[in-house]
Formats: structure tokens, sequence, C-alpha cells
């Protein structure tokens, strides 16, 4: 497994790091307070209750939220804010699509585009975003599409595949960037039991390729065995953080107790 | 001669026409409120061969929406002012008349404002009946009310309640509809400001008047439109 | 019925058809761009670009098509001298450009109105996915929104052109001869309303039936998301995850 010690020795510049975050949502606040650091190699579980902010987090670091507060840096880039008329604005939009070309992320609910085939969904933002030759996007894609297990869907649309197998063309879709950091916004909650097998054997090997990885999840056992850090968030603040073998061993905070013991 | 301004030209002095566009604008509402009942009329009739009649009434009115709803009212309209004439010139030939009878223009426009709309007000009474509850049916049918009791305080009541904004729709269609019967040479707005245009030589002014004019009449509808529907909607739980 | 008049009268009346169509799908064109243009006017929550489309899309909603047509052919004469000065007049003298111009601004109105929904049937997640991806401005609305919205809207739009051939019809009452200038003509000369009609409505019917399916065929085209999967292809390669 990956760890963070390689990354220690030389310190480069973490590949995210998020520092005092707050955001609220009309009165609710949301976030209040949160930093974290992602080193390259890094595959975080981030758990918590449904309202703990968890998703909130994940999505202000590509901006899909914007933050009232704080900073979100990727490697080493801090993207730049200003205020608008109803809260922060992302200050360079140029900025935000570049970031976002290099963090990927991977949906509860896919979002796959319904008008294009598997094949066109994992080309489209490398040919479009990143400008990259057509050809060799294409032989990349199904490289990848191989790679997920659904090689031979290529050219099926996204509805006509299972959630399961859905789930995998957008994890192709997002490896196809070439991303620095990959965010998993609760990528099996949407998927029947059965299903939810085969898109945590993906995620397992990604992590074993060493890549960076945050993962909202609910999958204590993805939590425990792949990940190499635990956040547990609760009521928009971190809870409690740590290697798995520690959190879940010896938790140190009660909430956390009682989470691990209601999601066995 | 000093040209008149253009609130000389369309108020109610001496030399305006104001009140000739206002009785040609109380024609357009009679025209096209007559075609619009009429056009309720047929909806009815068709709209219950679409729903309740055999094969042959259900092919015979689907037959006359898709028909009426894809031919320009244009032509319906010259059908019968034109053919009705016709009609008339015969029966009036078999009593010894000569020649060219015209009919009303009136009744020309009303009629064929019918027709038209009544295919309209068909799919809109069609697609209400088919809100209504069946269970609603079933219990007007258990309470051992006959067909035209049925009709008359179950079905129409809430058809007519679920049909209003499809109704107002209909409504700003046949008020539109409405400007061509002109071409009949009724005397409705659109028609007299051709005859103020003409004689004034202020063409602009009359037709953007009309216009004015017309929507005038469709804003207030809408507004009464709306009201009819809060209005009949009270008592229905809100969806939310 | 009188055949041998009836075959007369399709022969003169299907001369108009060319007129029609011409008519038709100029304005349908024109008005289109149009149309997306005051869509786009009234999502981009500007009030200064928003309030202008509204107001567009109200008066020439509100008010019949035959004012309109007679506003521009007749009613820019009053200002004859004005446009002789703007190099304008050639294009207002003319019924065919008079009633392009009119039928384009009145189909923008309704093309606007259905473009807008479509926009608005995009689903959020799918732009939230382009957006994660980078996509933004008119990237993302080429690539993503307008595909969607262009399948979306692609039956009302139908419609729409169904409705637009049957107001071409207006374009006779200033002397443009397509098919209803043709009929109409030639119910005058021979006061057999009955066959003219029923001729001049099957060209029509068969005019509509035709664009049905051409637009049919299109969003058929357009939508194999919708229809059932093709036959699985001969599996490539193991999964080896």
């Amino acid at each position: 497994m990956s760890n963070g010690v390689a990354s220690l020795s030389s310190q480069p510049a973490p590949a995210v790091s998020i520092s005092n975050l707050r955001k609220s949502f009309g009165a609710l606040e949301v976030l209040k307070g949160i930093s974290l650091k992602a080193h390259e190699g890094d595959v975080i579980s981030i758990l918590g209750a449904s309202g703990s902010g968890k998703s909130t987090m994940l999505r202000c670091i590509n901006m899909l939220e914007v933050p009232d507060s704080g900073d979100v840096t990727i490697n080493g880039e801090t993207i730049k804010l200003k205020h608008g008329r109803k809260g922060m604005l992302p200050a360079d939009q140029r900025q935000v699509d570049r970031i976002r070309s290099r963090v990927a992320m991977v949906f509860q609910s896919f979002n796959l585009w319904s008008h294009m085939t598997i094949l066109e969904n994992v080309i489209e933002a490398p040919v479009h975003v990143q400008k990259r030759p057509k050809a060799e996007c294409v032989a990349e894609a199904e490289e990848l599409l191989a790679k997920v297990g659904i090689a031979d869907k290529r050219n099926q649309y996204p509805s006509h595949l299972s959630g399961g197998q859905q789930q995998r063309a957008a994890i192709a879709r997002a490896l196809a960037m070439h991303p620095k950091v990959m965010l998993f916004d609760e990528p099996t909650s949407a998927l029947d039991p059965e299903l939810v097998g085969e898109v945590l054997r993906v995620m397992r090997s990604l992590a074993e390729e060493g890549r960076t990885m945050l993962v909202v999840t609910h999958e204590m056992g993805f939590a425990r065995d792949v990940s190499n850090r635990v956040v547990f968030l609760h009521k928009g603040i971190v809870e409690e953080e740590g290697p798995p073998a520690e959190v879940f061993a010896a938790p140190k905070s009660e909430r956390f107790q009682q989470f691990i013991s209601s999601h066995r | 001669m000093q040209q008149l301004s253009y609130f000389e030209l369309v108020g109610f002095g001496p030399n305006g026409w104001g009140w000739a566009l206002l009785m040609a604008t109380g024609m357009t509402i009679a025209v096209a409120t007559c075609g619009f009942l009429a056009g309720s009329v047929v909806g009815t009739f068709v709209a219950w061969g679409k729903i309740g009649g055999h094969a042959p009434v259900r092919w015979l009115a689907d037959g006359y929406t898709t028909v009426l709803r894809g031919i320009p009212d244009l032509l319906v309209i010259y059908l019968f002012y034109f053919g009705g004439s016709a009609a008339l010139g015969a029966i009036g030939s078999l009593f010894g008349a000569e020649g060219f009878i015209g009919v009303p223009a009136f009744v020309t426009g009303a009629l064929a404002i019918g027709i038209v709309s009544g295919a309209y007000q068909a799919e809109v009474f069609r697609g209400a009946y088919q809100v209504v509850s069946r269970g609603e049916l079933e219990a007007a049918r258990a309470v051992g009310m006959h067909r035209w009791l049925m009709f008359r305080r179950i079905i129409a009541p809430q058809v007519l309640r679920y049909a209003i904004p499809g109704l107002g729709n209909t409504w700003q269609l046949v008020l539109k509809e409405s400007a061509l019967i002109s071409v009949t040479g009724l005397v409705e707005l659109l028609r007299q400001s051709q005859v103020a245009a003409g004689s004034t030589r202020r063409p602009f002014d009359f037709y953007i008047t009309a216009a004015i004019l017309y929507l005038l009449i469709t804003w207030v509808s809408t507004y009464l439109f709306q009201r009819a529907e809060t209005h009949s909607m009270r008592g229905m739980r809100r969806a939310s | 019925m009188d055949f041998a008049f009836m075959q007369e009268a399709f022969l003169r009346l299907i001369a108009g058809v060319p007129l029609t169509l011409n008519l038709a799908f100029t304005s349908i064109a024109f008005g289109a761009v149009l149309a997306m243009l005051l869509a786009l006017m009234r999502m981009s929550n500007i009030k200064a670009f928003d309030w202008p489309a509204r107001a567009y899309v109200f008066v020439f909603r509100g008010t019949p098509l035959l004012v309109q047509i007679f506003l521009i052919y007749y009613g820019l004469g009053q200002f004859r001298p004005a446009l002789q000065e703007l190099g304008l007049w050639g294009f207002f003298r003319e019924p065919y450009w008079c009633a392009v111009l009119a039928l384009t601004l009145n189909t923008a109105a309704y093309g606007s109105e259905i473009i807008r929904g479509g926009l608005q049937s995009v689903p959020y997640n799918q732009v939230e996915a382009a957006r994660a991806c980078g996509m933004s401005g008119f990237l993302l609305f080429r690539r993503i929104i307008f595909p969607i919205a262009v399948r979306q809207a692609l039956p009302a739009y139908g419609s729409e052109i169904i409705l637009m051939v049957k107001a071409t019809s207006l374009a006779s009452v200033i002397t443009m001869m397509e098919v209803t200038g043709l009929a109409a003509k030639m119910i005058s000369q021979t006061f057999r309303a009955v066959e003219v009609f029923v001729v001049a409505g099957l060209i029509y019917l068969v005019l509509n039936f035709a664009i049905t399916r051409i637009i049919m065929a299109i969003e058929w085209w357009l939508s194999p998301h919708l229809r059932r999967p093709p036959a699985v292809e001969p599996r490539l390669e193991a999964a080896h995850v």
C-alpha cells in the first residue's frame, strides 16, 4: 500500500490542502472550519452521518460549492475567490476550469451524459477541455474501459447499462483526464447491494496503483482495508482523524464510536 | 391641411376614430365569444365521440381533430364564406331568387371559428376528462345516477375545472383567429383599422392601435382565466 | 364531386407548394436563431436582457399574426421616405420579405418559449458533471447543454413547424400566391368552394404528414439512448479487475 512516507522526506506541496473551510446554506452552517491535507498517494475515507457536511466538503474542493471562507489549494495552487452579490465566487473561471480538469470527480448518481455513448463520455473532456488528439484519447479510453471491465459496452448509451456498469464508466471518464486527485462522492450509495462489489473492486485497484483519492463513503470495509487515513466529520467539524487501524481500534470520540457500532 | 396628431386620430374627437375602433373591438369580442361557445359545443361532442364512441365514431372524431388542426384557418373561413353563399344561392334559386346571396359575415365567422376551435377544445376536454378520478364516477354509478345526471352533476363540473387552463389557451387562439374574419368584410377590429388606414393614409398608426387593443383584450382575459382557475381550484389540495 | 374539376384544382394549387414551403422554412430558420437569442436573454438572469425578451414574447404572442403582417407591409409604408433614405424600402416594398419578416418575428416568440423549456429541462447533474471536468461557458453550452436541450425541445418544435406551415397561408392576404392564395383565387373565380377546399386541405395534410414523419425520423436518429440497446458486441477482453 502506498503511504505518505515518501512524500514526507521530499516535502512537496500536498496534492490537496484545505484550511479552515466554512460554508453555510442560508442560516444552516454546514462546514464550521475544516482543515485537511492529502499527500500524493493518500487514500482518505471521509465518514460521517448524513448532514455532517462530508459531501459539501468534497464539493468545495473542486468549487462545485464555493466556500464562504477558507482556502482550497491543489498542488500548491490556491483557488482565488472574490466577493459576489450572493456570497463568494471564483475570481478566475479559467483557473477553476484548469484545476477541475486535474481533479476528477465521481458522483453518487454517476451523471454520465445521456446523449453520448460510453466511449464518447470518456473522451469528451480529454478532447474538448484538455485539447488532446482524439485518436490518442480513443485508444486510451478503450484501455480504461477494458480496465474497469466494460470494454464491450463502449458504443452503448448510459441508459442501457446497469448502475454498477455506469459507475465504472464514470470512473473511466474520471481516469481519462489523468487526474492528480480523484474525488468520490458516495460512489456506491445509489447502487443495488449486489452491484456495490464491482465498483469497490475497481476503486481498490486504483488505490493500489497509488492514486490520490478522497472518498466520501458509508462502506466501512473500504475505509478500514483500503484507505490509509480516515476522517470522521460530525456537524461540520473533524471529530476524529487518523490511520484506520488506530481509529477503528481505539476511537477517541464517543460519536465516532457510536457511528462505527451502528454501521457494522 | 394640417396633420392630426396620433391621439386626435384615434381619440374620440370630431376627426377621431375612437368610437369606431371601440365598436369594432366590441365586435371582435362578440364574434370571438360566439365562435368560442360554438366551439365548446362542437368540442364537447367530439370529445364524447373520442372517449365513449364505438370505433367508427372514434375514427370520425379523431379524423376531425386531425384535419381541422392541420389545415389553415383561413381556408376554413373561405370555405364557410364562399361555400355558405353558394349553398344559400342554390337554395335561393329553388325559390326563384337570382344570383349571389351573401351569408351574414358574423355567422360565417362565428361558425368557422367554432368548427376550428372545436377541434382544439375537444382535445382539452378529453385531457381533462382523463384526470377525473375513476373512483368518483363509480361512486356516482353506485348511488344510482343515470348517464345524463352523472354527466351534468359529476363529469361536467370536474372536466370544466381541469379544462380551464387549456380553454384559456384556446380562447387566446380564437381571439387572434377572429382577425382573419376581416377577409370576409365583417367590421371587427382589424377590418375597421384597414378602413381607417385607407381613408386617412396613416396605416401604421391604426395597425399599431389595433395591436395594442388586441394585447389589452389578451391581457384582461388572461387575468380572468387565472381568476377562474384559482376560484375553481378552491377546495383542491395544492400539490407542493 | 366533379373529379375532373378537382384534378384541375390540384394541378393549379400544387404550384403554390414551393412558395408555401419556402416561406415556412425561411422564416423557421431565421426564427430559430432569434428564438435562441431570446431564450438566452430570458435565462440570463440579467434584467436588462430578461425584460425586453419577456415583452417581445408577450407582444408577439398576444397579437394576431395578420395584424403583424399588416403592420409591417402596409404600416411601415407610412414611413416610406425615411425607409428610402435608409435604403430599406426595397426590402419593405416586397410582400415576400414582409411576410418572411412577420413570420420570423412571430415564430421566434413561440420558439423561444420552447427552447427555454428545453434548456430548463436539462438535468442539473449532467451540467455538474461537465463542470467537474473543467467545462464552462460556451464549451459547456455547446457540448452538453445544447445537445440535450435540442432533444428535449424537438417534439414541441415539430408542432411549431406545422403551425408555421399553416401560418404561411396568411401571406396570401398580401398577394403571395401560395397554396391558400391560389385556392382563394380559384374559389372566387369558380364559386366551387367545397371542391377547392378539399383539394387545398389535402395538400396541407400531406405536407404536414410528411413534415411530421421527417421530424420523427430526426428524433429517432438523435435519441439512440432512448432506444433498445444494440446486440451486445463480442467481448474483446476479459475484465481484469
